[in-house]
């Protein structure tokens, strides 16, 4: 017996249910701060040995939109996460301004930018596929979209593809 | 504590399968390491590239690094895709196996 069948059992009896194989993530909004965790979770998918699948949907497409994808923002209106009054948020040019400050600090941390981000979960092997219906809604066609989308499909293939692993909805 | 024999010498490793003390690792438990892990092909220039930056970063660092720190570093000339194809099923983890390192730490 190998090493790798050797701990790969012991992972598997460990837990009832053995170590999680395959992630379908889904990503259904436009903001950095829900954009950002999806791709993070499909990154680090990959870099344990799993199958990773990312799902866009509805304003999520925006993250693969060749137009779009380089000026996703933070969300300050209704955000208590930002810990700033509402009313301050909707202010002309402060979501550009914490857009700006998070850009900033993503990148001291060195995480890519989300279109780097996008080219990298690709490069992992992760699975970028765009909803058909999201796309169809949005009128929206293939040429829209940057070159490492794999595919359009339904929510039928989107299961499929997903069968046997975690469904992730961030 | 689990004990593998790696060319010749007794090596603690995790449970995890990492190696507990990255000193017991020699360069003559690579090949060995490799097929054990599941590394395909034969071990070539690049995996040992990568393999040695692992381990100067662990030893300078505290943590190996992840695949993006891997494939940035001028030290290893292939990036995340090749990386992949390299040590496939994870190549951070995967290498720090074969380094003799323990399992690298970082979100990214």
């Amino acid at each position: 017996m190998t090493l790798a069948e050797q701990f790969n059992r012991s992972a598997a009896s460990s837990d009832g249910d053995g170590p999680i194989t395959k992630v379908s993530i889904v990503i259904s909004k436009a903001s950095l701060e829900e954009i950002y965790p999806g791709l993070i979770m499909a990154n680090g998918a990959r870099a344990e040995g799993m199958e990773a699948n990312v799902f866009f949907t509805f304003f999520g497409l925006d993250a693969i939109h060749r137009k779009r994808q380089d000026h996703i923002k933070v969300s300050t209106v209704g955000n208590p996460g930002l810990h700033i009054p509402t009313w301050a948020g909707g202010l002309p040019g402060v979501s550009a301004l914490m857009t700006k400050y998070m850009e900033h600090q993503i990148e001291a941390l060195d995480i890519p930018s989300i279109p780097d981000f996008i080219e990298m979960i690709s490069d992992t092997g992760a699975g970028v596929y765009a909803c058909l219906a999201s796309v169809d809604l949005f009128k929206l066609e293939r040429d829209d979209f940057v070159e490492q989308v794999d595919d359009i499909i339904t929510i039928g293939d989107f299961y499929e593809m997903a069968a046997g692993g975690q469904i992730i909805f961030t | 504590m689990n004990i593998a024999r790696l060319a010749g010498v007794d090596v603690q490793l995790n449970d995890e399968g990492f190696f507990v003390d990255p000193e017991q690792w020699t360069t003559e438990m690579v090949p060995q390491l490799a097929e054990e892990w599941g590394v395909p092909g034969p071990i070539t220039d690049q995996h040992w590239e990568v393999l040695h930056f692992m381990r100067k970063e662990y030893f300078e660092k505290g943590t190996g690094p992840t695949v993006r720190k891997l494939g940035k570093s001028a030290d290893v000339s292939v990036g995340v895709k090749e990386l992949y194809q390299l040590f496939p099923d994870g190549p951070a983890k995967l290498a720090a196996r074969c380094a003799g390192i323990p399992k690298p730490k970082g979100c990214i």
